[in-house]
């Protein structure tokens, strides 16, 4: 279970790390050397996003790798025979993060089916609130897999409960308005913030949106269980290329 | 887990977990204002005060002798300030801004005719405007850029996707949940999360209530077909919702493009292109791959070039409520060209998609049956488009010697 994953590695570590890719972004053989660089750089858990057309939570840098991945002729099959491909090569908990409507037209069911056989552990999907998601919270379920629940800084204490009270494995709580790959006020602010995301959790907490440096990790121990890191690792890529993300990785903690 | 929003299994709310607590007080506040009387005299007293209504029903009678069938009406709702239907959910929508104490509006826009009705509202009420228009709208549609920039908006080109409506959306709702503290995203169409298609829908219903009376006054009888172009679906929910209870065949005519057959078009209902899927924050047939990738669409109407519709009009598509046609550019251009040689009338490419439509069917029917067009918009802003499609050479004279004027 994906819980308990997370609560055995904290106790061998301050903080988690978890990465983010766009799988097909620039191509299919770069993102599996990306995964085998943040891996062996330990990180410790990682999203694998599902390109989609339309991304809206996503910002300029997420959204072109996403266009990018598209135009190269990604598919969701290929996509799928990535995610074999990368659980079976790599030994940490990998989660797909995507749109609504990836799951939607391939079916629920079948996707959360195919989900399992890839041995992906959860997913994390920006626009599909608790209220739109019976369908998909009951095929999660069936296949025993984690559905990743987002907590914002506008989210009222009741409505936290409610959503803790589906959420499994871990719960995403996002820094800050906004889209990815904007910067964050790592203040005392946020803190209290992830304070309130602890104590109604009931599960581990991960804290994303603006998380690039050091600095922000440090800030982060003891306030969270996973600092996230998306938008970062892709900045690095484009600008240094793939051998530096793992340099970047180790500096992190 | 409630279902809010949802018509049939159209509908919803896919929306990122930052936007609830704003979608939920834009909830309260809408209904608030739906149940109080007071606010719908307030609305419809700036509309007569500030975008001459009500619009006329303009009975058509030239181009009826010319068809030979039934009488042809035509629902101006091009003569509302700033030329299209859109100011009557801008308006309404401005007044939920107010009472909501925001202070910033943002906007997509296609054909630029709902970001010039934004920026109007927002000069009018004092607040701050940015719109997001895809590049290829801004090319398509200059002199709306130029109009919203005078009026005191931020025109942002949109170059992500296909640089047309749908990002524009996109880039819209990325602003929006940064911040929506003081921000109020005014949706131009009666889509995307609820409560935008019951909303926009209720605005625009004024066109219907309207229209009822009006031609009830003239004719003494209901329409038998009343014909609206729907792109996002706003104008024909407005008129269409005066005559749900009635027997009164609905056809909401979508933009044909090159064929519906070449895949060149933005045909949601009358195609099956199209199929079911949940993008933009709401269920609804989209334009997409078998993955759930949404399509390119074409249309010469910049306005009605969007993959989605609203989900209440995907709803009636499915009780068999309204019928959807579609129009043709080509069709659209010859009719444009009729309408405004018969009748002295000159509709928006978007709206022309409706009389194609109309014009098909109006012989076929009785002399004492009438029909109602929607003019949803006023083709000026169209100029550059239609001067092309008309090939006509003075026009392309004096738009070199401008140029030159220019570079001189």
């Amino acid at each position: 279970m994906l819980k308990k994953y997370i609560e055995d590695k904290r106790k061998e570590k301050e903080i988690l790390l978890m990465t983010h890719i766009v799988i097909g972004y620039p191509g299919f053989e770069e993102s599996f050397n990306i995964i085998k660089e943040m891996v062996e750089a330990g990180v410790d858990l990682m999203e694998l996003q599902i390109p989609f057309s339309e991304p809206i939570a996503d910002g300029p840098v997420i959204l072109h790798a996403n266009q990018v991945s598209l135009k190269n002729g990604a598919t969701v099959e290929k996509c799928l025979e990535f995610a074999v491909k990368v659980v079976k090569s790599f030994h940490i908990p990998f989660l797909f993060m995507s749109y609504y409507n990836i799951f939607f037209k391939y079916g629920v069911e079948r996707f959360t089916g195919k989900m399992k056989e890839c041995g992906v552990k959860g997913a994390i999907v920006p626009d599909l609130p608790l209220e739109e998601g019976k369908e998909y919270l009951d095929a999660m379920a069936s296949w025993n897999l984690a559905p990743i629940f987002i907590f914002s800084p506008s989210t009222k204490e009741e409505r936290m409960r409610k959503i803790a009270a589906h959420a499994q494995g871990f719960i995403y709580c996002v820094a800050r308005k906004g889209v990815t790959g904007l910067d964050t006020d790592f203040s005392s602010q946020l803190e209290a913030y992830l304070g309130k995301c602890r104590e109604v959790a009931g599960l581990p907490i991960a804290l994303g949106f603006g998380v690039k440096e050091k600095q922000d990790v440090d800030f982060l121990k003891n306030k969270a269980d996973i600092a996230i890191i998306g938008t970062q690792t892709i900045r690095i890529m484009d600008n240094e290329g793939i051998s530096a993300v793992g340099d970047f990785i180790r500096g992190l903690r | 887990m409630s279902k809010q929003g949802y018509y049939g299994d159209f509908g919803g709310m896919y929306i990122p977990e930052i936007l609830t607590t704003t979608i939920e007080e834009l909830i309260s506040e809408f209904y608030k204002a739906k149940e109080d009387p007071s606010f719908w005299k307030e609305y419809t007293d700036l509309m007569s005060d500030y975008s001459c209504r009500p619009t006329p029903l303009t009975f058509a009678g030239n181009l009826t002798r010319h068809f030979g069938g039934a009488k042809i009406y035509i629902k101006r709702e091009d003569l509302n300030h700033t030329g299209a239907h859109k100011a009557n959910n801008v308006i309404g929508q401005g007044l939920l801004v107010k009472r909501m104490g925001k202070t910033r509006v943002i906007a997509e826009t296609g054909a630029g005719q709902h970001g010039v009705a934004t920026a109007t509202m927002a000069a009018k009420f004092g607040f701050e405007c940015t719109i997001y228009m895809g590049e290829v709208d801004v090319h398509r549609q200059r002199p709306n850029v130029f109009w919203m920039e005078r009026l005191g908006a931020k025109v942002v080109p949109v170059r992500e996707g296909s640089r047309i409506l749908k990002d524009a959306i996109n880039e819209a709702l990325r602003d929006w949940v940064s911040n929506m503290d003081t921000t109020h995203y005014v949706l131009g169409t009666a889509c995307g999360p609820h409560p935008f298609p019951e909303m926009v829908s209720w605005f625009q219903s004024i066109i219907g209530k309207e229209a009822r009376e009006q031609i009830l006054n003239i004719e003494g009888k209901l329409p038998s077909r009343i014909y609206a172009c729907v792109g996002g679906g706003s104008n024909a929910m407005g008129i269409f919702s005066g005559f749900f209870d009635d027997p009164v065949d609905l056809v909401g005519v979508e933009a044909g493009g090159l064929g519906l057959d070449t895949g060149h078009h933005a045909s949601r209902l009358k195609s099956d292109d199209a199929s079911p899927g949940v993008a933009q924050g709401y269920k609804t047939y989209f334009l997409q791959d078998s993955d759930g990738q949404m399509k390119e669409t074409h249309s010469v109407a910049a306005g009605l070039d969007y993959i989605g519709v609203s989900p209440i009009l995907a709803n009636l598509k499915e009780t068999g409520r309204v019928r959807f046609e579609a129009a043709t550019d080509r069709e659209v251009v010859e009719t444009l060209s009729l309408t405004i040689r018969k009748e002295g009338l000159i509709p928006a490419l978007e709206s022309t998609h409706g009389f194609v439509q109309a014009f098909k069917e109006a012989p076929e029917l009785p002399p004492e049956d009438s029909i109602i067009i929607n003019q949803s918009g006023r083709g000026d802003k169209d100029i550059f488009t239609i001067a092309d499609a008309f090939n006509d050479p003075a026009w392309q004279e004096f738009i070199k010697t401008k140029a030159e004027e220019y570079n001189a």
